[in-house]
């Protein structure tokens, strides 16, 4: 690369900076940026470094909280108190526009990049999830996409030794041509182990490690920053190459060496590679730091600093160590025969300060990068779509005739039928520690040398939050905290990652606030603070913005192994029993898009109150040891949950027998909605025939209703109305349907 | 008696396997770093699965020429037992202390999931504690696991009862479907003609708490703790 004689409006612009900040810039430093220091700006300023757009909203949130030990921002993740001197450590990011040109190759850079988030703060990462998103799979280049993410994820995290134990895979037209590759990594550490993010002590030498450096990423994060088009297949160069093996190593390398004590400060170099860990470890810090890029390990010839300053070759750290200790940082990286290079030191002076060799290439203070950045009130309105779709009423809607067929159809979907041909591909059992694999409620992850487990899950549901960005961000907290209760999990804290469509347009800046404030409403009532998340904004393919989807990543604690709980219904007798209520709410559900092809609806209200009160009743009957099973009622409404509960435990399936008329608002309720309605706050436990009076005792305490449905018998799902047969099935055939929905019975 | 880890750069079931014999079997262990060039006091050594050297121009073909494996080799030939898991098997394979190679799954992609396994033979220090045709309960987490070996080198195998594990199903039946990854005649594990390095494809230290869905990898471990005290008496 050359560097071009002047720096024009055009190139300005082609950098992703508008003229208001190119203005900016040269009034602060009270000069003409050069091009390198053009570069250096335009990435720290970049939405997907800067938050811009978001961070006035996202002081919503409820960040602080009796187990929040580092609060979201502060450092590369948020660390969350466990108990017992430990402390678990999680984030949730984005790589969607890399996954879009390149699945392989974007999904596995985005599991190494977040897995060295974790890494740096001292945390062994114990457990990674993944929350995708595509078009249809009938369309080619879809299916190309979801099994190159698969693979990609596969190929990383397997490789690390670490354990893909959970996610989600959701399939709607929304995300053809952007899929969301969404990767949440957990790691545990000794509280007093941890590691932070700043550079700090004058002269202390900053150590390069890792791969070296070549002209991969070159501008990633502002690629990440700007919307995909057709044109954005040219961007594939700006997707870097992961290499999962040299990342083991670093990891490895980098906890032997935290372990001596002379580490000060580390951080990744992720999104704009060495310029964000250099200008953000020394804001951090409230010091400097000077680097001479002669001395940077590179793969390529004839690299400009401008290249080597953007360069997001990945694999690689910053480390800050105390001075004269670089002989024992040496002697740990050559024994993982890894590059430690000194390549400059701390300063005092508040400057980044960029040689090449004698060179002065770039000297920016380095606030002007980080907290003086542009922030915007973004311009917001109401969309106009939701005027014609909100208001659907039931009656305009054909009542199907065959229930079992609805059934089959709904199991069948990709985004519902087992996700067994994609968890498989994952190493969801390394470590030893996953106690409950994939396909429950949530994963859950023993602590060895402890009584407890972690349980992890993480949800969104776009559809929802198109239709109604405020519920939808309820909901989302709502169903992840749910779905670790029904394993035994008290919910503790959340990480998100917001994916949206381009800030500037005013409706999607709207769905963004929206959404925000219900996340952050349901996180304070349930007592789940943000400890930390993602925005990805500029999610848009040629037809518009995505839908407006917020994936909220949950943590819970199991204080002790015995209240684990599963899903599945276990024992011939047991009584099943529903917490919580029906309503006839049939908007945004799975059910009108998939028989009636409707995107449209109120969807489903949540009373927090009530959702708090639900969670409580289940968490308090698991712990008294009264249930057999416990699952949450979401998606595809209380049919589909029924008959996750039957057959979801493969070769140990359970049948039941369902008499509807234990329901009081049966009367009121059109049966279609009674049986595929995604009413929240609900879910479906079986229980000892002796223990249903207890269990009624607690949910008549905690105000929730409790009905019970019928029993688990046989091996066939029938469900009756006053006698009447509504749905009779096999549970050999719903498991089929299930199973195949997404393998096509290919092995 | 004393077990020894070996660690490879990549190796990754390192840890759960020292967990196994530290924790569960009470045992001693030591992780053996690949550049260390002895081994010894060691009555068993472990090639723990991973993807040394990011599995990268076939599996187990870079960890063969660590310094480690000379000396495995090595002890292999004075009788040490020696129990290649997964890709410490492909390490095997590639080192020449186990005859065959391996392929890509037939489906073509990584499979992590509980299969069954049958024991072929039990008159060896890995089984001794089974039955002849006991089924045992045992996830595989691979991709490259398919095992292949020509016609004359699986009689060979079969003659000298070498073959010790085949993927079979619950009742201990062999058929098309429960051979996971397409392994050859379903050998899942072998042993050389000795009966002291023992390869299985199989995670027998993920199988060896009922917490985790399975104890029956635990006799796997057992078997040789019986063997070597029963040696030294």
């Amino acid at each position: 690369m050359k560097e071009p004689e002047r720096i024009t409006l055009d190139l300005v612009r082609a950098h992703g900076l508008t003229e208001e900040e190119y203005k900016k810039i040269k009034d602060m430093l009270g000069r003409d940026p050069n091009f390198t220091e053009l570069g250096i700006f335009s990435v720290m300023w970049s939405e997907h470094c800067s938050y811009k757009s978001s961070k006035p909203l996202l002081r919503m949130f409820p960040t602080s909280g009796e187990n929040i030990l580092i609060k979201a921002g502060e450092e590369n993740a948020g660390v969350v108190d466990i108990g017992e001197g430990l402390a678990v450590v999680m984030k949730m990011e984005s790589h969607n526009h890399p996954s879009a040109v390149e699945p392989f190759q974007g999904a596995a850079t985005g599991v190494g990049g977040i897995i060295r988030d974790i890494f740096t703060m001292g945390a062994r990462p114990i457990a990674l999830l993944d929350s995708l998103r595509f078009g249809h799979l009938g369309n080619g280049h879809n299916r190309y996409l979801f099994s190159g993410v698969v693979g990609g994820i596969a190929a990383y995290g397997n490789c690390m030794g670490i354990p893909t134990v959970g996610g989600e895979v959701y399939f709607d037209e929304t995300y053809e041509g952007n899929p969301l590759v969404n990767v949440m990594c957990v790691g545990v550490a000794r509280r007093d182990n941890l590691v932070k993010a700043r550079a700090g002590g004058l002269g202390n030498p900053v150590l390069y490690v890792g791969a070296d450096t070549g002209r991969d990423g070159l501008g990633g994060a502002s690629f990440a920053s700007r919307e995909l088009t057709e044109e954005s297949d040219k961007d594939r160069p700006a997707v870097q190459i992961g290499d999962p093996f040299k990342e083991k190593l670093l990891l490895e390398a980098c906890l032997e060496l935290l372990n001596t004590g002379v580490v000060v400060g580390m951080q990744d170099m992720g999104a704009a590679g060495l310029t964000s860990s250099t200008s953000e470890t020394a804001s951090r810090g409230n010091s400097g730091m000077r680097i001479d890029l002669s001395l940077v390990p590179r793969r390529e010839e004839g690299m400009i600093p401008y290249e080597l300053m953007l360069s997001e070759s990945q694999e690689r750290m910053l480390v800050i160590i105390k001075r004269g200790k670089e002989r024992e940082t040496r002697r740990v990286f050559d024994k993982w025969d890894l590059h430690a290079v000194p390549i400059g030191e701390v300063t005092d002076d508040g400057y980044l300060t960029v040689l090449d060799k004698d060179r002065r290439v770039a000297e920016i203070p380095v606030k002007f990068l980080t907290e003086d950045a542009p922030v915007y009130m973004r311009e917001e309105r109401e969309p106009e779509y939701l005027g014609k779709i909100k208001d659907v009423s039931i009656s305009t809607i054909p009542e199907p005739q065959d229930y079992d067929d609805v059934l089959k159809i709904l199991l069948a979907s990709p985004t519902i039928s087992s996700k067994r041909w994609v968890y498989e591909q994952y190493d969801y059992m390394i470590r030893t520690d996953t106690v409950l694999r994939p396909g429950g409620d949530a994963a859950v992850i023993r602590i060895k040398g402890t009584e407890k487990a972690i349980a992890l899950t993480c949800d969104g549901n776009g559809r929802y939050c198109f239709l109604d960005p405020y519920e939808g961000g309820k909901i989302a907290v709502a169903e992840a905290a749910r779905n670790v209760v029904c394993v035994g999990a008290k919910p503790l804290a959340i990480t998100n990652c917001l994916n949206f469509g381009n800030p500037t347009k005013p409706y999607v800046f709207w769905q963004f606030r929206r959404c925000v404030e219900g996340i952050a409403d349901a996180c304070g009532i349930l007592e789940t603070p943000v400890s930390g998340g993602n925005v990805s904004f500029y999610n848009e393919n040629p037809k518009g913005a995505i839908d407006p989807t917020p994936v909220v990543g949950m943590l819970g604690l199991i204080e002790k192994m015995d209240f684990l709980c599963t899903p599945w219904f276990k024992k011939e007798g047991d009584l099943i029993i529903l917490l919580g209520e029906c309503r006839e709410e049939i908007g945004g559900s799975e059910y009108l898009q998939l028989i009636h092809g409707l995107k449209a609806g109120q969807i489903p209200r949540l009373d927090l109150e009530r959702e708090r009160a639900v969670q409580n009743t289940c968490l308090e009957v698991i712990r008294a040891h009264l249930v057999s099973s416990a699952h949450d009622c979401s998606e595809g409404g209380l049919a589909v949950t029924l008959a996750e509960c039957c057959i979801s435990n493969s070769g140990k399936e359970r049948g039941a027998i369902i008499e509807l008329e234990a329901f009081p608002e049966i009367l009121s309720i059109r049966m279609d909605a009674l049986l595929f309605g995604e009413t929240q706050s609900r879910i479906l436990i079986s229980c000892h025939p002796r223990n249903f009076l207890q269990i009624q005792r607690v949910a008549r305490r905690n105000k929730v209703p409790c009905a019970r449905l019928g029993v688990v018998t046989g091996d066939r799902l029938t469900i009756r109305r006053i006698k009447k047969r509504v749905l009779d099935l096999s549970l050999k055939e719903l498991g089929e349907k299930w199973r195949k929905g997404l393998s096509h019975g290919d092995d | 008696m004393r077990f020894g880890v070996v660690v490879f750069p990549g190796s990754n079931c390192d840890y759960d396997c020292y967990y196994v014999v530290r924790d569960l079997l009470g045992e001693e262990v030591d992780f053996i770093w690949h550049k260390e060039r002895r081994v010894e006091g060691f009555d068993c050594l472990i090639l723990p699965g991973g993807f040394s050297y990011g599995d990268y121009l076939r599996t187990g073909a870079i960890a063969r020429f660590s310094p480690i494996m000379r000396a495995v080799s090595g002890f292999a030939a004075r009788g040490g037992l020696v129990i290649g898991i997964c890709n410490g098997f492909q390490i095997l394979l590639e080192s020449n202390l186990l005859p065959g190679a391996m392929m890509k799954n037939k489906n073509l992609r990584f499979i992590c999931r509980f299969v069954n396994i049958r024991v072929e033979n039990n008159l060896t220090s890995f089984t001794n504690l089974c039955q002849i045709g006991q089924v045992l309960k045992v996830p595989i987490a691979h991709i490259d696991g398919s095992y292949y070996a020509d016609h004359e080198i699986i009689g060979t195998l079969k003659e000298n009862n070498q073959i010790i594990f085949r993927y079979c199903n619950e009742e201990g039946g062999l058929a098309q479907e429960s051979n996971p990854n397409g392994s050859k005649d379903f050998i899942a594990g072998i042993s050389n003609r000795q009966g002291n390095v023992l390869g299985l494809m199989p995670h027998p230290e993920r199988a060896s708490e009922s917490i985790l869905g399975s104890e029956d990898g635990r006799l796997i471990f057992e078997s040789v703790v019986r063997a070597v005290k029963g040696r030294v008496k």
